[in-house]
């Protein structure tokens, strides 16, 4: 990267040695992970474009924007409406939250039995190495988890501008009533960031925007079904990973093309593996960039990973906002509609993620299961045993993964994901 | 000419090497330490003996893979294959090795059901007994034996190798029972691996291999705490390194 990306850096208060260091392992774990795989589709070049500028050129694009005077809104989660957002001439990025970094000065304000993402999070901005982190002008954390919730509380002594939205835990009327109530409370700060108001019109407009985006994945993922697979589950998920950094038009564009290739691939039974090869839904946590551990696992162990139950996948692009609407207040009430009905694990009970893994795995011709956790997150985590439990009684194979980041259990991990391969064919 | 069909299983502690003929009558069945260079071992009991082809098990078997361009299998298919050669009607072994513990369950026509895994650590597993039989003053071979001897066990509520290690220094220090110590401490990775067949089979008599089998306080204990007939073949390290033969000649 050229020299004019060194003193944006510095600019933004990086520390460039340790910014080095992390961009130097990034670049090698994608030359291995990534360029490394066979059959790629063409359209991946875009996604290793970006991938390559994801600290450059898309930083530059951002500040450019705030020079032009749009702001920008880093976010942690999901259920933090891109619509809204936008609406009022701000962009939404994802937040690093997907590797290990200054863990020991992290663990002087986290205890050590705290989930690897929101370490990561605290890692990042401790580390002063996440140039998304620094140019935001608002920082929503949310309050899902008990980590997180309680993390925000000290993440707020390290960013000046941390907004903390707050979320249901039930799907009940009073749920909706809170959900509702955060969204416009949210609505009002992002326009008091802003002073732009927003409109029907503005709103209608990044209503479409957004849906655009899912619409897309949704393509995508449907293009998975297909049996040999036109994509790696790897590609795959950094379509999904992208999806949070990327400027949203050209994203969706991005996707489209790819999406037209791959079903030339498809007409032509062209696959990334050959034809039969077992075929696995990965759900649980969310899988943020670089976090790539567990489908390299999978698809170097002669499987190939069809979808992601997950919020980086389909839990987390599930169902377009209506765009009926003709009030700000209408459409409000239809992205609240949309969000309330992300079946995340804080909330209890949780039924729809059983049904909705259930219909992946018929819609995606999958195998097996991988139930994904990340070590100490406990919703995911006691979601596990039922999910294992009741995929099982329908005789679909699952194996539940508890890790972290590190690397140091990836011996252990193949020798599990390989044996399941094996049970699986 | 007949072919011959060679398995190897690389562990941690050591490595076998079994060599079948077409009817899966065994030929060869080698063993040596894994050692710090467990490829240079390897290739010095292949050495030895003649085969057609080789499948690689065990945690080495990615460095056997890269060096002799031989297939592999995991350690869980080859001890439900190998396992299911003597005992064809098992549908659930437990195998406990160096570093690594699994309870796999089989369907009937012998393929994996379901398997449980330890995690990272070596708690429950050979390093642990071993470790432990060191702190005791014992050699591995009558560790097992004089904790049988022990009337009752002393509780150790540690799994963690370290602080079950400093556990048993403060017994020893208190002048407690070495074998009733023993005994305790095989009580805790019965409680462990009891906990990870119960997970993945309920019934039935259970085939136990690896080299902590060779251990009849762990056989006994066993099949009091389960109240399951517990069968261990003859020679329970070899059972991997047969199943891959096996799976070699099956044609995989």
């Amino acid at each position: 990267m050229s020299e004019d990306y060194r003193s944006m850096w510095a600019n933004l208060g990086l520390d460039l040695e340790a910014h080095d260091a992390l961009l130097s392992v990034l670049g090698k774990a994608y030359q291995d992970i990534y360029l490394s795989q066979k059959n790629r589709p063409e359209g991946m070049g875009y996604f290793d474009f970006v991938m390559s500028e994801v600290h450059g050129l898309r930083i530059k694009e951002l500040l450019d924007e705030k020079a032009a005077g749009r702001k920008i809104i880093g976010s942690y989660c999901v259920f933090v409406p891109e619509e809204i957002v936008l609406s009022a001439n701000a962009t939404l990025v994802g937040l690093c939250s997907g590797a290990d970094f200054v863990t020991e000065d992290v663990e002087k304000l986290l205890p050590r039995n705290t989930c690897a993402l929101i370490k990561s999070s605290f890692g990042f901005k401790i580390g002063k190495v996440c140039p998304y982190l620094e140019s935001a002008d608002m920082i929503v954390g949310e309050n899902t988890c008990d980590g997180k919730k309680k993390a925000y509380e000290s993440l707020k002594d390290l960013v000046e501008n941390l907004y903390v939205m707050d979320l249901p835990q039930v799907k009940s009327e009073n749920g909706k009533a809170l959900l509702r109530s955060e969204y416009s409370r949210f609505k009002a700060a992002v326009e008091n960031l802003t002073g732009v108001p927003i409109t029907a019109e503005s709103l209608k407009e990044a209503i479409r925007t957004v849906n655009a985006k899912r619409a897309a994945i949704h393509r995508l993922s449907s293009l998975r079904k297909a049996d040999p697979s036109p994509i790696s589950g790897l590609d795959a998920l950094l379509a999904n990973q992208v999806f949070f950094y990327d400027n949203p038009a050209r994203f969706t564009e991005s996707v489209n093309k790819i999406c037209d290739e791959l079903e030339k691939r498809i007409q032509e039974r062209q696959g990334v593996f050959p034809e039969k090869t077992p075929r696995i839904l990965v759900s649980g946590c969310p899988q943020a960039v670089p976090n790539w551990k567990l489908p390299m696992i999978v698809e170097t162990a002669g499987a190939v990973i069809v979808g992601e139950e997950s919020c980086v996948g389909e839990r987390g692009t599930r169902n377009l906002t209506d765009e009926a609407g003709e009030t700000v207040d209408e459409m409000l009430d239809a992205i609240v509609d949309r969000y309330f009905q992300v079946d995340c694990a804080i909330f209890t009970p949780n039924p729809d993620r059983l049904n909705h893994i259930q219909e992946m795995v018929a819609a995606y011709k999958a195998d097996g299961v991988i139930h994904y956790g990340l070590q100490f997150c406990q919703p995911y985590l006691m979601e596990a045993i039922p999910v294992e439990k009741a995929l099982e009684e329908k005789n679909i194979p699952c194996l539940r993964i508890e890790t972290d980041y590190s690397m140091e259990d990836v011996g252990q991990l193949k020798t599990r994901v390989e044996a399941f391969v094996e049970q699986l064919r | 000419m007949k072919m011959r069909f060679a398995g190897i299983d690389i562990g941690s502690r050591t490595i076998e090497l079994v060599v079948v003929d077409e009817a899966g009558e065994i030929k060869a069945n080698l063993q040596a330490d894994t050692g710090f260079d467990p490829i240079a071992e390897a290739k010095k009991l292949v050495d030895g003996v003649s085969f057609d082809r080789v499948m690689a098990t065990g945690y080495g078997r990615n460095l056997f893979e890269i060096a002799f361009e031989a297939p592999t299998v995991t350690e869980i298919k080859a001890h439900a294959r190998g396992a299911r050669t003597f005992f064809p009607d098992t549908r659930t072994v437990l195998d406990i090795g160096g570093q690594d513990s699994k309870a796999i369950s089989l369907l009937e026509n012998g393929k994996v059901k379901k398997f449980e895994m330890n995690d990272r650590c070596a708690a429950g597993t050979g390093k642990f007994l071993e470790i432990m039989a060191k702190t005791l003053g014992y050699n591995i071979e009558e560790f097992g034996r004089e904790a049988l001897l022990a009337e009752n066990d002393l509780n150790i509520s540690s799994m963690c190798t370290v602080f079950a290690e400093s556990e048993v220094t403060s017994l020893i220090a208190r002048g407690k029972n070495r074998r009733k110590i023993a005994r305790g401490l095989h009580t805790s990775v019965i409680r462990r691996a009891a906990g990870m067949i119960n997970r993945v089979s309920s019934e039935g008599n259970i085939v136990f291999t690896g080299g902590v089998a060779k251990n009849p306080c762990m056989c006994e204990l066993l099949a009091e705490k389960l109240d399951r007939a517990i069968l261990v073949p003859a020679d329970p390290q070899m059972i991997g390194a047969l199943g891959a033969a096996l799976l070699a000649s099956d044609g995989r």
